[in-house]
């Protein structure tokens, strides 16, 4: 933490360089260790739909109380048979340690084009979604410091979102926020997307109360909530702002919408 | 005669006694690079309509001392992209002489006129240290490639010590994130914005900043270099000094030091 502290007292003497390992251990002793992770903030989310799949993450990159960057998307189509990715029917997102989503995304995307390549169709989401949690496997004991979401649509056209912890369980869901916001978006989630607490009125007294019934929303709505979703976590992140990256993927391929959020 | 080589050349047992290795084995954990030594400050650098303008200061200290006043941090390659070096110099050095390389090699087995443009050299760059850093053996520097893409527009980008990388209209490191960062972005606060800088401009923004830095940056220098990167190739001047400094500020400034007031 006191990596991140511009505070001398926390950090021992302020160098113009960050990082630096600054003091010995008061034992005497001194960690002879880099290390190798960063936080990088920014948020990720992701809502499938009956007949689409919205991925969205805001664009702001950050360094401890530094923004780095405005505009540095974090929603990457996978797969396609070029580097325009013109094609391509699989989208991932990554947030956290942004050397490694980088470098977990251009892995994943090398894998889905060499299959392509291979068998001559791009790989079905379910295959990929698999692929991707060996990949992140594979790191077991020096890991992908990520929050992966993968996106698509299934073999029957549904739209499919898998989420990953950063050493690559994963599970299909329905809906699934990532990043320094999460536990503000995902709440927010539960109740809009999953209906988790809402019953229908006069329906009966304590236990006896129905649920109200789970339907998949509708494009336009899920946008809204997407935007609204964000608006709220940019209020109370310091890490979340600047651009808001959505791609929702339908039958007629990929649609990219970049909006604004709070810069400050 | 003793066959064994890891022998000669050493005191004999027979006479000295049995003779200490223990200086040549390792002693504690493999050390890499773990913090930098002599170091060189913030780099600054912002874009404008056709192109780009980087700088630093020509400093290495060595922790709080000044040790070598006359260091170029600013490396250009294939005479159309500037380097521009914060952090470790002897790693800068380093990289310096694997570019030089680099661009030799392109030089022999690339078509004639194509060579690696800025966004492949930040690419190659940025993938060279964030494998280093997974050998747990980093390169101790935070880099800025200035320059023109595959499209001849200008490009400017990060690379840390950790493989981080990020492109933006205005980038500084080190202090230069606090210090030079806030004022570029008064001027240039999207890609639009920079784009409707022209050369002059940018110049003037960047020497602002440098002389901002200077103020207040203790590991900076009055002398620093400045490239600007255009379609008509690399402008780099090495031995700049800042101008119109006004130390009035100073005067006010009360609480540090010596002074019993």
């Amino acid at each position: 933490m006191a990596m991140f502290s511009q505070n001398p007292v926390l950090n021992g003497p302020n160098y113009s360089f960050a990082d630096v390992p600054v003091q010995d251990h008061v034992d005497g002793f001194r960690e002879h260790r880099f290390n190798p992770y960063t936080d990088n903030g920014g948020s990720t989310l992701a809502i499938a739909g009956k007949d689409f799949a919205i991925m969205a993450g805001d664009t702001r990159l950050t360094a401890g109380y530094s923004i780095n960057t405005r505009f540095s998307p974090k929603v990457f189509k996978i797969g396609g048979s070029t580097s325009t990715q013109d094609d391509a029917n699989i989208l991932l997102s990554v947030v956290g340690f942004a050397a490694d989503g980088e470098a977990l995304k251009e892995r994943l995307d090398s894998i889905c084009k060499m299959y392509r390549y291979r068998h001559n169709k791009p790989m079905s989401v379910s295959a990929c979604a698999k692929r991707l949690s060996t990949i992140m496997y594979q790191r077991r004991f020096f890991p992908y410091y990520v929050y992966a979401i993968l996106g698509g649509l299934d073999e029957d056209g549904a739209g499919a979102v898998y989420s990953y912890d950063p050493v690559g369980s994963y599970e299909r869901e329905q809906c699934r926020a990532g990043g320094a916001a999460a536990s503000l978006i995902m709440p927010f989630l539960d109740n809009q997307v999953n209906f988790k607490n809402q019953y229908i009125p006069g329906s009966g007294v304590g236990h006896a109360l129905q649920e109200r019934e789970r339907q998949p929303l509708p494009r336009d709505e899920v946008e809204v909530l997407v935007k609204d979703a964000f608006d709220s976590a940019v209020e109370r992140h310091i890490e979340v702002g600047d651009g808001l990256q959505m791609m929702i993927i339908t039958q007629n391929g990929i649609e990219e919408k970049i909006l604004p959020l709070k810069k400050d | 005669m003793d066959h064994r080589p890891q022998h000669w050349g050493r005191p004999r047992d027979d006479v000295y006694g049995a003779y200490d290795a223990s200086y040549m084995r390792p002693n504690g954990p493999t050390t890499h690079t773990q913090s930098p030594v002599v170091t060189g400050t913030s780099v600054v650098a912002l874009k404008f309509k056709d192109g780009v303008v980087i700088a630093a200061d020509n400093l290495a200290s060595y922790g709080s001392l000044a040790r070598f006043p006359d260091v170029k941090r600013l490396r250009t390659f294939a005479g159309t992209s500037v380097v521009g070096f914060g952090g470790d110099v002897s790693d800068m050095q380093y990289l310096d002489r694997h570019l030089q390389e680099l661009a030799i090699d392109e030089n022999y087995t690339s078509e004639k006129g194509h060579t690696l443009n800025a966004r492949n050299l930040h690419k190659y760059l940025a993938n060279l240290l964030y494998h280093r850093r997974s050998k747990f053996d980093p390169l101790w520097n935070h880099l800025l490639v200035a320059g023109l893409d595959e499209d001849d527009k200008p490009f400017l980008a990060a690379a840390d010590l950790l493989g981080t990388t990020f492109t933006s209209p205005s980038l500084a490191t080190g202090y230069g994130e606090m210090l030079a960062q806030p004022i570029m972005r008064r001027y240039a606060k999207d890609e639009e914005a920079a784009a409707q800088l022209t050369r002059d401009q940018a110049v003037d923004i960047v020497k602002e900043c440098m002389k901002v830095l200077f103020y207040r940056d203790a590991r900076s220098l009055d002398t620093y270099s400045i490239a600007v990167v255009t379609k008509q190739g690399i402008d780099l001047k090495e031995d700049v000094k800042l101008e119109n400094q006004s130390w009035a500020f100073a005067d006010r400034i009360k609480g540090y030091g010596t002074q019993t007031v």
